[in-house]
């Protein structure tokens, strides 16, 4: 199947996968703070625009709703809260070093190799689409784990989890083209309290340790100290 | 079916009520009265299932046969009892300063909040909403783990938090393609219904559905607390309020379960490949044996029970893994009694932990000494957890062990030296607490041991004989997740 | 009559590229709130140079007056194997992109040469800083141009803009990253901020005034007008490519016209891109240009790979 013969909606959600895994990769390669959310934010704005594509090209009006969500979720809400979280924790000058930069990108790319290998068996039930739909979300949520693992900032691990949250509603939208309305709603829901929980916690763990990052959350361990 | 709606509304209303509560009524019993109308309304679709087998709502929505209906009840149990145990405790909690009126109320609100996830996870017939209903219940618990505001807590449930919310995700991905499997046969709007899925597991797609699993498996994995994804489970349960532990140890870690096991009975329609089994057993085999190796070098009573938890639970999943009528039945069973004994030692080590003033298993001696009841329900509790004789749970390890050797017999050994294990790792760390010498100081404090009573009192039952509406309960469910009856 | 249209087009290019850097100018200008100068300013420029009398450092050999012939010229022979109003034209199906590439590396060349030549401390820093930045910039860009000749199977550019013309409207993954890797480059190759300043001469940052800062006179004038030449050809290069929609594909005066308004259209968009990009963003450390140029790089490659992976049919 050669992109040209099929259709416009099928052409832009293939870029638009592009992209998004893009987004993953460079927020993987990103060391400070406001920029990575920046790019959080530009990610949710592509997940928006697919899904108001996907509404209007299927027909499927449910769909704007949960592309409002998203908006208002992923690319107003959660980035406003963590900048201002970072502008308040003064950390946004900080320059968070990444160790082993280029092993970290690598293995980024490897995991997207390994995403393409888990789920070529499905190629052969459908569209080549689905498997580029399906194999660039998880490999979104893969780097999102990866992002979490290779920064020490809270607010960096936030980003993680919710790029992961990101991949999963990309495949839900272009694979099954939305989930039902409840369950979207219900996951909407989720991720609001998710994020107002993470507020809550910023501001717990700063009270306990005064500062962001994560490293310093060692106490319990099975060695004792 | 409108018992049902009455189970999930009952919490619903409790988590209304307090959260507009003043704080200075006593929450506490009101909570045990929540949890009471609760267990009478599973009881009443319990004895609706019995006569009328399984039920399903109109819109489809929920579903309640015999495997859910009894994990309902049983959870129904646990959230009375433990709620019974915390009302004291919590009290003493908020003697001794450790907790405000503020965060009391938002203590008795998640419990209800997090008992309202619970079942919905168990009702709903719409994979989507369980995957849904378990976040919540995550996300209602992180706030009670981080209760105390000590950097310890905040740290384990930061843990358990991300731990969980990003293993979580992977279920979800697991659920989207099994959607996607679905929608492949069918229209959209109630493919992701269990029952429907059910029904045409044959013509899904088993490539799809391997794949599916494999993230399934993973994602309600991490909540399990399966090897090597348990981190969070010991912190969290460690440093959380111990009613808390209890509930997440007895019915959290269930559930969970409940759920692979819902998505693997898809899965074993639709491939004969028997993969979703072997997953399953290698990581409960794994659990298990780590589990019982880590119960050895376990400073802390709450830990150890932790890994305790970790164990058995990686028991159940090899169990249910190794598939067949027999493996299934003592799967279930297990299920209830450790649910049944492990929070009832929750509730004693609360109240041991509270005679001693600290959590550090070398700091607590002398129970037996200091206050008779608590000394004597934690000896009982362990020996039933580690499975001797008379206790259910030495029915349900034994019958593990008769389905192993039975399908997989070069399996058996690992199995029985895991049990051994575990035993040794136990009661190396409770002898001293309950017999050692008293140290100087230590006074009793005011404890509720009904619910420990009443639970080690069923374990016991359970052992000695299954009464019969529950052997054919659980059988009924046997049927329906293996296929056959059991014995 | 073909040959007669590709020579005039040659010259077109050549007279336009300096109107293109003064509307570049006066956009900058008019977004930093200063005055603009004149649109011709350029013209008038390189007209008072060229009437100059040119001063040549006595250590200076042949090489630094011949230099800036050549460059001029090989730049000049690249303007001609880019299509700016119409495909299908002799220059263009004679050489491919990578003659093209090859033109600049050659104009390059001479231009680090005769950085070098006079021995002065500020030239050799130049020749070295432009060699790194366009050794890291030329695999980036080829990597970007191969995304595009691999959809079109061909390494002709005129060939390669007819089908993707004749295709319509269809969203590339591959050309979305091929299109931001070429931005990059281009803005690196043309020494726009953030890689190079082209309106200071502060000696620590400097990388193409560096190379050229002996010049003076008509030598100057040369190479002033050459890299005006270079800033047009990145644009028709990025506009032709991307968004080929326009150009004509015969030569019927109508069609010529409309593709001349149409490019001019394009470039002046792009101007005013850039200009924007310019004001906004700083410059950036020296060091972090490889870093910019590797994400280029990244870019090309992704695009190659999402072609391969995304697009070929399987």
């Amino acid at each position: 199947m050669n992109i040209e013969q099929t259709d416009f909606y099928t052409q832009a959600i293939l870029s638009i996968a592009a992209l998004i895994g893009l987004m993953s990769f460079l927020m993987l390669g990103q060391s400070r703070l406001l920029r990575l959310i920046f790019v959080f934010a530009l990610q949710g704005f592509l997940l928006t625009l697919t899904t108001s594509l996907a509404a209007h090209s299927l027909h499927n009006p449910h769909l704007y709703i949960s592309a409002a969500l998203t908006l208002i979720l992923k690319v107003i809400f959660i980035p406003w809260m963590l900048r201002r979280e970072v502008l308040h924790m003064n950390i946004h000058r900080d320059v968070q070093t990444l160790k082993n930069k280029t092993f970290i990108m690598l293995g980024g790319a490897s995991l997207m190799v390994f995403s393409y290998y888990v789920l070529h068996p499905i190629v052969q039930t459908t569209a080549p689409v689905m498997l580029n739909a399906l194999a660039v979300s998880l490999s979104v949520v893969l780097l999102g784990m990866l992002l979490m693992i290779s920064h020490r900032q809270a607010v960096a691990h936030v980003v993680g989890f919710m790029s992961i949250e990101n991949g999963l509603f990309f495949a839900a939208i272009v694979a099954t083209k939305g989930m039902p309305m409840v369950v979207e709603l219900g996951i909407a829901f989720d991720v609001l309290v998710a994020a107002v929980l993470f507020g809550i916690f910023f501001l717990h763990i700063r009270s306990s340790i005064d500062s962001l990052d994560v490293d310093l959350l060692n106490r319990l361990n099975e060695i004792e100290k | 079916m409108i018992a049902a709606y009455f189970v999930l509304l009952i919490p619903l209303a409790g988590i209304i009520f307090f959260a507009i509560a003043n704080s200075k009524m006593d929450m506490g019993k009101i909570n045990v009265y929540f949890n009471a109308i609760c267990l009478l309304a599973t009881l009443w679709l319990a004895i609706n299932v019995l006569n009328q087998g399984t039920i399903l709502s109109t819109s489809k929505a929920f579903l309640v046969d015999s495997f859910n209906v009894y994990l309902i009840v049983l959870t129904a149990f646990i959230g009375l009892t433990t709620s019974i145990f915390s009302a004291p405790y919590m009290a003493h909690e908020k003697e001794i300063g450790k907790l405000t009126d503020r965060r009391l109320k938002l203590y008795y609100t998640m419990y209800q909040g997090f008992m309202l996830a619970m079942y919905l996870v168990l009702t709903t017939n719409n994979l989507g909403i369980m995957w849904v209903a378990m976040e919540g219940a995550t996300l209602a618990t992180v706030l009670l783990v981080s209760l105390y505001r000590t950097p310890e807590s905040i740290e384990a449930a930061w843990k358990y938090f991300i731990l969980c919310g990003v293993g979580i995700a992977q279920a979800l991905f697991g659920t989207i393609l099994l959607y996607y499997a679905a929608m492949q046969i069918g229209d959209g709007s109630n493919a992701l219904l269990w029952s429907v899925l059910y029904e045409n597991a044959q013509q899904l797609n088993p490539e799809i559905l391997e794949i599916a699993f494999v993230f399934l498996l993973i994602g309600y994995g991490t909540k399990i607390g399966l090897v090597p994804l348990h981190n969070w489970l010991p912190d969290a349960h460690s440093e959380g309020p111990t009613p808390m532990s209890a509930v997440l140890s007895g019915l959290l870690l269930n559930d969970a379960l409940y759920a692979v096991v819902r998505n693997k009975m898809l899965v074993d329609g639709t491939t004969h490949s028997n993969i979703a089994g072997y997953l399953m057993m290698g990581f409960g085999l794994l659990s298990f044996l780590v589990g019982a190796l880590f119960l050895h070098r376990q400073k802390d009573i709450k830990r150890l029970f932790s890994y305790s938890s970790i164990e058995h639970m990686g028991m159940m999943t090899f169990a249910f893994g190794i598939g067949g009528s027999l493996a299934t039945y003592a799967a279930l069973l297990h299920m209830t009694v450790h649910s049944l004994t492990k929070s009832a030692i929750f509730v004693t080590v609360g109240h041991a932990a509270q005679i001693a003033g600290t959590q550090r298993i070398e700091k607590i001696r002398g129970l037996i000494r200091t206050q008779p009841q608590v000394g004597w329900g934690l000896l009982i509790g362990t020996l039933a957890i580690a499975g001797f004789p008379p206790f259910g749970v030495f029915t349900s390890e034994f019958l593990v062990l008769l389905a192993t050797m039975h399908s997989y017999p070069w399996l058996a050994p690992l199995v029985l030296l895991g049990i051994g294990i575990a035993f040794a790792g136990l009661f190396r760390h409770i002898q001293p607490i309950v017999y050692g010498e008293r140290p100087e100081g230590q006074l009793p404090v005011k404890a509720n041991l009904w619910p420990v009573i009443i639970h080690l009192g069923l374990v016991l039952w359970l052992g000695l004989s299954i009464p019969g509406f529950l052997a054919h309960w659980f059988s009924q469910a046997t049927v329906l997740i293996s296929g056959s009856a059991p014995l | 009559m073909n040959w007669l249209i590709a020579i005039l087009q040659g010259a077109l290019f050549i007279i336009l590229a300096p109107l293109l850097a003064g509307w570049l100018k006066y956009c900058k200008c008019h977004l930093q709130n200063r005055k603009a100068p004149s649109l011709l300013q350029p013209y008038r420029d390189l007209i008072k140079l060229s009437n100059k009398q040119p001063v040549v450092s006595d250590q200076a050999s042949w090489l630094f007056i011949t230099a800036p012939y050549l460059i001029f010229s090989a730049t000049a022979l690249a303007a001609t194997v880019v299509p700016l109003v119409v495909v299908d034209l002799p220059t263009s199906a004679s050489a491919d992109v990578i003659v093209m590439v090859g033109f600049f590396a050659f104009a390059r060349f001479f231009l680090a040469l005769a950085g070098l030549d006079i021995g002065t401390a500020f030239g050799g820093m130049g020749s070295s800083r432009e060699m790194t930045i366009s050794s890291l910039a030329e695999p980036a860009m080829l990597m970007a141009i191969f995304t595009l000749t691999m959809t079109a199977s061909t390494t002709n550019l005129s060939g390669a803009i007819a089908h993707v013309l004749n295709e319509g409207l269809v969203l590339r993954p591959s050309f979305v990253f091929a299109l931001f890797a070429l931005i990059l480059v281009a803005v690196a190759e043309t020494g726009r901020i953030p890689v190079d300043n082209p309106s200071t001469h502060l000696e620590l940052t400097m990388i193409h005034e560096a190379m050229i800062l002996e010049y003076s006179g008509r030598y100057l004038a040369l190479i002033e007008w050459a890299s005006q030449l270079k800033l047009m050809l990145y644009g028709v290069l990025i506009a032709n490519i991307f968004f080929p929609w326009g150009i004509s594909e015969t030569l019927n005066p109508k069609d010529l016209g409309y593709g001349l308004l149409a490019i001019l259209g394009k470039l002046a968009l792009l101007a005013i891109f850039l200009a924007i990009a310019e004001t906004l963003v700083a410059k950036m450390r020296l060091f972090r240009v490889q870093e910019y140029l590797s994400f280029a790089y990244l870019l090309g490659l992704l695009g190659m790979l999402s072609h391969i992976i995304l697009e070929a049919s399987r």
